[in-house]
């Protein structure tokens, strides 16, 4: 592992690297696990997702309503707060979820929540479609995954900024810009297909309209309310997404084969468990994305045996992050090795 | 490289709204059984990332890919949903005594 730093670009000398070292496309570790099993497992339903679905909107609106309600005294605050939390950072998930397509057992269902959630997260429906693709295909291969949270050595302010979603919400914004005008840069060319391009720029160009009849908004009533409503949320509400987002990779092991080893699973308590719709079981999510969300739990149980142990809690996972970053942050080579079991407890097989 | 019908497994190795892995002359082959016993097959990786469809999920007629949630419909090979974008190759089936085969060109 080199102890320089490494450029994390999709089109630079690390990109030839990986290819060169076969880390590009390449198969992964699959733990075993009964095809019946696995079959269950993958089972797709509408109920829970719909359920989950209502009660988000719900919360959303009703904070909402309420930050209308108490605009202008201090009640605003706390609203806004839930608000923001809500349409900022449980948005992740709900996009994460949907953009693999197994939230819902029906398609347009995971369609139309995955393009509310993609704009509230600010994120581009399609492009960030097929960026995930790629975080999925080389996950944490240096000059491949353009989703590497906290490169080596990790910028701690930068890190902290991520709480306000920047100044990566202002990059987006200014792609969102240049995709309106129908341009694509170097490394969005390397992983979004010509096909794909047009609805792109689509997006982008609905998205342009939405954010310029928001501030028109704001001018006529002259009043920042209807910005705080829509548009600023996915900058003060992305905090929540930071915290649950960096425990999925952040300080684990770069350029491996084996997603027990640079990702995480923590268990959580059933709120956050709901908020983030179940991707802290993120092993099992990269090893098998085929099951869904509600699903993960038991796939979790199933597994466990070849897993590392899991985290017990926010608390204990930050407890290992933090110090590791800032031991990256003179020590770009350091990671944290995951332990892995020693004997293979379970029978059958899918790999 | 064989062409013409081709025995590629027994009815019994694919479940019931399942897919079932062949491979012969260095190809590879994805065989599938509906939930009202009707059989179809495909060209057996994904025209996307190359991973065998054989792990992947079987609704009605749709395959889903293992790797990253490609949709393909088996019974026409089209792709239904990114990152699925090109269509699969299919193969006519017919099952006789048990027995599934496939014809190859």
């Amino acid at each position: 592992m080199p102890s320089t730093k490494r450029d994390y670009s999709l089109v630079g000398p690390e990109t030839q690297r990986a290819y060169e070292k076969g880390l590009v496309s390449a198969s992964w570790y699959a733990s075993p696990i009964p095809r019946p099993r696995m079959k269950e497992l993958m089972r797709r339903k509408d109920g829970p997702a719909i359920r989950d679905t209502l009660l988000w909107f719900a919360l959303i609106v009703a904070s909402g309503a309420t930050a209308c309600l108490t605009w202008g005294t201090w009640w605003c605050v706390p609203a806004f707060f839930v608000y923001g939390t809500l349409y900022g950072s449980t948005s992740d998930s709900r996009w994460h979820e949907c953009g693999h397509r197994t939230a819902f057992k029906t398609v347009w269902m995971n369609d139309v929540v995955y393009y509310i959630a993609s704009f509230m997260v600010l994120r581009e429906a399609t492009a960030w479609r097929w960026s995930h693709t790629r975080h999925h295909t080389d996950t944490i291969i240096v000059g491949r995954d353009p989703e590497i949270a906290v490169p080596r050595p990790p910028n701690l302010f930068a890190v902290c900024l991520k709480f306000f979603a920047l100044p990566g919400g202002l990059r987006e914004l200014a792609k969102i810009f240049r995709h309106c005008f129908g341009r694509l840069n170097a490394v969005e060319a390397d992983y979004i297909p010509e096909s794909e391009r047009p609805r792109v720029f689509l997006e982008a160009r609905v998205y342009v309209a939405i954010y310029a009849a928001t501030i028109a908004c704001a001018v006529a009533t002259r009043s920042i309310l209807p910005l705080m409503l829509v548009g600023l949320p996915s900058f003060y509400g992305a905090w929540l997404m930071v915290v649950f987002g960096l425990t999925q990779h952040a300080g684990l092991a770069e350029d491996v084969l084996d997603h027990r080893l640079n990702c995480r699973t923590v268990y959580m308590t059933p709120v956050f468990r709901y908020l983030y719709w179940n991707m802290n079981y993120h092993i099992e999510h990269h090893m098998f994305p085929l099951v869904p969300y509600h699903a993960l739990p038991s796939l979790h149980e199933a597994l466990k045996a070849d897993m590392p142990p899991a985290y017990r809690g926010l608390w204990e996972t930050y407890r290992e992050i933090i110090p590791t970053l800032l031991r990256q942050s003179k020590d770009p080579a350091y990671y944290v090795k995951r332990p892995l079991p020693t004997h293979m407890a379970l029978q059958g097989g899918m790999a | 490289m064989s062409t013409g019908w081709i025995l590629a497994c027994k009815t019994d190795d694919v479940g019931a709204e399942d897919v079932f892995r062949f491979d012969h002359d260095e190809r590879t082959f994805a065989i599938y059984r509906t939930a009202d016993d009707k059989f179809f097959a495909t060209e057996g990786l994904c025209t996307h990332g190359k991973v065998h469809l054989a792990q992947g999920f079987v609704m009605d007629t749709i395959i889903e890919c293992p790797k990253h949630n490609g949709r393909f419909d088996f019974a026409t090979g089209e792709a239904k949903g990114a990152p699925a974008c090109i269509n699969l190759k299919t193969y006519s089936v017919k099952v006789e005594a048990g027995q599934v085969f496939i014809l190859l060109d």
